[in-house]
């Protein structure tokens, strides 16, 4: 037997393949460490992605629930009819954003570089 | 008169893991002087002893090595149960939950280099579990991980080879028990 076997080489280039994948993954776009969330325009709570919890937020329609866990946050449950906030799922760069528009509430994640200066909707 | 001297049956094998166990601690020693830019990446040459006991001796007595090295090397750089410590030993752990499934793969196509690579990964993995769990927020782990895992296949890789090679060599460190 070799020092070299053929697994040894598949686990090499799987591991190769992992880090890079890893790498982009990762490096791609800031990972925002904070979600900022508004009802009606103004900000209503600014929370950092550190661990699991739940928001509920008032809105004309009803309540919308905003889910934070570490590094990612994702409106989890919304009165508006299309649920397209919902189905936007778990955010985790700076500057990505879910509108709850019929229930006026939206989610925002930030980093510690905003990755725009204003959005307007 | 009575003796107080309480006696412990010491058989060669425990010798023997205390002598690889020390040749393991003496490594980490060794390595805790050599400047690194993050902490944690490191060679991890105390692997190279794990494993070759590992090949020799089965699981069971690896474990008992990696175990004592990182409670030695805890006692010794004074980081026992401070958080660097912790980070080792869920790194040791995760490690050694890794190897007792790789160990049964068909030897005859994995070698001690696929052990090693696995190996760092583990160590890797369980540091920054726990680091994320406990100590860093995961957006700035997330950053690190790319470096992280990077050190783990280089390094996992050069052990791997250095193992392969002393146990195709039969090094003397592992045989017998010379008194």
């Amino acid at each position: 037997m070799g020092m070299l076997r053929a697994g040894d080489v598949g686990v090499l280039l799987a591991g190769g393949v992992g880090v890079v994948a890893l790498t982009l993954w990762a490096w791609s776009g800031e990972h925002g460490d904070t979600a900022v969330i508004r009802a009606a325009g103004q900000i209503v709570q600014t929370i950092p992605l550190t661990r699991d919890q739940s928001v509920a937020v008032d809105g004309p329609l009803g309540t919308t629930r905003i889910e934070i866990a570490p590094g990612r946050a994702r409106v989890a449950a919304d009165p508006s009819p299309r649920q397209l906030c919902v189905k936007q799922g778990w955010l985790t760069l700076s500057g990505q954003a879910a509108l709850c528009l019929p229930n006026q509430v939206s989610l925002e994640i930030r980093g510690r570089t905003p990755a725009y200066d204003t959005l307007g909707y | 008169m009575t003796h107080w001297a309480i006696e412990l049956p010491v058989t060669p094998d425990d010798r023997r893991l205390a002598r690889l166990a020390a040749l393991a601690i003496g490594l980490t020693l060794a390595e805790a002087a050599i400047p690194s830019p993050i902490p944690g990446v490191k060679p991890g040459l105390a692997n190279i002893v794990i494993l070759l006991v590992l090949l020799q001796d089965g699981w069971r007595a690896a474990a008992w090595v990696s175990g004592l090295r990182v409670l030695a090397a805890g006692l010794l750089l004074g980081t026992l149960f401070a958080p660097g410590f912790w980070l080792s030993a869920a790194g040791a752990c995760a490690s050694l939950l890794i190897l007792a499934v790789a160990h049964h793969l068909p030897k005859r196509l994995f070698g001690p280099v696929s052990l090693s690579v696995l190996a760092a990964f583990g160590h890797v993995g369980g540091q920054l579990a726990l680091a994320s769990l406990w100590l860093l927020p995961a957006a700035a782990i997330l950053t690190l991980l790319p470096l992280f895992a990077a050190a783990a296949l280089v390094f996992g890789a050069a052990n791997g080879v250095i193992v392969a090679r002393l146990h195709l060599a039969n090094a003397p460190i592992v045989q017998g028990s010379p008194q």
